[in-house]
């Protein structure tokens, strides 16, 4: 444990001092601002183009939408912080020389993998939740809407990102950084085009659409937690307001139930079993 | 345990030679049987037997691919042996007991460039479970000969530098035993005196090394035992003067120089009656004995 600790703080530190929380931090609060400035000018316009008698709220619309849009930039934001402090962490850092040293000290490899990982997973999650938080409260601040749940989408993301840190940490035992880095982004890419698949699904009433976003769901539990997430930001809306919501961009989002929750945890342990097992197996 | 060893290596000291594992009271530093490992199929080490005593030197020699870096690295626990045993005092090599016995540099080592070298070897007395503090730290980096720059960012620091906080890094926890991997490979003169100086203090203090060179005349200078590998296997292995055998007796004459190939020191003197009483006029005679360096290109075959 002590090891695990020493670990996650040496990488930590080296985040700071490489200045990736400078650059990130610097980058994030840009990016509030310039959603704090969207939704400013989005509420101004609302107000003066604002329709009574259709039955639609139409800033519970805007808000939703913007903030599943938000959302959406946060899990990214996540995943380029978590595939970043990753993808060289095993095979490049061994390729380097800088693993070398560390592994011939009392400390097993499933401690060097354990720390790494509680470093960029523990950093990550913070960072989403404290991005997304952020934007419900400029959201509800400057369009006067709050979500319907925000403990349960937060904490999707949260575990949403700590998979992705935990597919790129394995990634990183068996692929050189580059081909890491790529092999990660093209599986977020490839869930976040079924999830727009199981949408366009929804929208059409295809079966088979449905079916394959359901399968990438499962098999990219990060992508499934992001679109529970999205759809508990509006999950006690209904009438006219809720059909205006399925209509917009964010609008098929579906929760999968509680099953998704405790198959995202058991997917964790069997990424870790699989990083754990290939890196003891490694010759370094 | 402990208080036994630490006694073993003062009466090392008062002897004035270091106590060798064949004592039978403590294990060997590092025992390797029948070492094996393949690559696919490349055999890198073909069935290896190798020991190291306590406070022994022993020096690593072959060519470049010979499996001398292989070798280390299971020492080490980074690689798995295909076949046959490695022990670190006594622990298998890679546990944790045998991690905590050694101390290792790389030969293609690299650390944080971001880091300074206190913050380094602080990393490494945590990670080691050494309760050294400050005061080991500001040892190691003098006998390493840099106090001064133990602030200095790593990625400031020259290779020799880094090289030599590399050796004081693996020193960290008083390993029994210290696996070099071309260790002075970046030193200039002044730096592989003050590594040949630190071995030599190492041994005194009872610290095993295998140091895995291709400076034949630092390993000659340093070194108690050789061993040479060549091909994966073990070619040669004895004292750098059982390595260099006698060369012949080179006798100097009126007519010339007379060589006599199979002659031994204690040859000379019969040499030079017979000549006189041939009535041959001798000006000078030169017992020849080969180096290290012939030994190691007759042992790998010129390579």
């Amino acid at each position: 444990m002590t090891a695990i600790r020493v670990l996650a703080l040496f990488t930590l530190r080296e985040s700071l001092r490489r200045r990736v929380f400078a650059v990130v931090a610097i980058l994030t609060v840009v990016f509030l601002a310039l959603y704090g400035l969207g939704l400013w000018r989005l509420y101004a316009e609302l107000d003066r183009n604002e329709l009574d008698g259709t039955g639609v709220e139409i800033s519970i619309v805007a808000g939703a939408t913007v903030l599943g849009l938000a959302m959406f930039a946060t899990l990214f934001l996540g995943t380029v912080l978590a595939v970043f402090l990753t993808l060289g962490a095993v095979r490049g850092d061994a390729e380097r020389g800088l693993l070398q040293p560390l592994l011939v000290r009392p400390v097993s490899r499933r401690d060097l993998l354990l720390g790494r990982y509680v470093a960029a997973a523990g950093v990550c999650a913070l960072y989403v939740a404290g991005v997304f938080l952020a934007a419900a409260v400029l959201t509800w601040a400057i369009g006067g809407w709050w979500p319907d749940h925000v403990i349960g989408p937060t904490l999707g993301l949260m575990l949403g990102v700590a998979i992705i840190a935990a597919l790129s940490l394995a990634g990183s035992v068996f692929l050189s950084a580059t081909a890491n880095g790529i092999a990660v982004f093209m599986v977020f890419g490839a869930g976040l085009v079924a999830g727009l698949l199981g949408q366009i699904g929804e929208a059409l009433s295809s079966g088979t659409l449905q079916d394959v976003s359901t399968a990438a769901s499962w098999l990219l539990p990060f992508e499934g937690l992001y679109q529970a997430g999205l759809s508990g930001l509006t999950a006690d809306t209904i009438g006219f307001t809720r059909f205006a919501i399925d209509l917009g961009p964010f609008g098929g989002a579906e929760s999968a139930g509680p099953g998704l929750w405790l198959w995202a945890v058991v997917y964790l342990g069997l990424v870790g079993a699989w990083a754990l097992r290939g890196f003891a197996r490694r010759d370094l | 345990m402990g208080g036994r060893l630490a006694l073993v290596a003062r009466i090392g000291r008062l002897v004035g030679r270091p106590i060798r594992h064949d004592v039978g009271l403590v294990p060997a530093a590092l025992s390797i049987s029948g070492l094996e490992k393949a690559y696919g199929s490349v055999r890198a080490l073909v069935g290896v037997d190798l020991e190291v005593g306590e406070g022994e030197l022993v020096g690593l020699l072959g060519p470049n691919g010979a499996g001398k870096s292989t070798l280390v690295k299971i020492a080490c626990g980074l690689v798995t042996p295909t076949a046959g045993r490695a022990e670190v005092a006594g622990a298998p090599a890679g546990s944790r007991a045998a991690h905590q016995s050694l101390g290792y540099l790389a030969e293609l080592f690299r650390f944080p460039d971001w880091c300074t070298g206190h913050e380094l070897l602080e990393l490494h007395q945590r990670l080691a479970g050494s309760g050294g503090g400050a005061a080991e730290r500001a040892e190691l980096l003098e006998l390493v000969a840099l106090t001064d720059a133990g602030g200095r960012r790593i990625g400031t620091m020259s290779k020799g530098m880094q090289q030599r906080l590399g050796i004081a890094q693996a020193l960290i926890g008083s390993p029994k035993l210290l696996l070099l991997d071309e260790p002075t490979s970046a030193l200039d003169p002044a730096g592989r005196h003050t590594v040949r100086a630190l071995l030599e203090e190492l041994r005194g203090r009872g610290v095993a090394v295998l140091l895995n060179s291709h400076l034949l005349s630092e390993v000659e200078l340093v070194c108690d035992h050789v061993a040479i590998i060549d091909h994966g296997a073990l070619v040669a292995a004895g004292t750098p003067a059982e390595l260099s055998h006698a060369g012949g007796v080179e006798v100097e004459m009126g007519g010339g120089t007379r060589l006599f190939p199979e002659a031994r020191r204690e040859d000379a003197p019969r040499i030079v009656r017979d000549l006189v009483a041939a009535g041959e006029e001798v000006y000078g005679v030169r017992v020849l004995t080969s180096s290290l360096e012939d030994a190691y290109l007759e042992a790998v075959g010129g390579r």
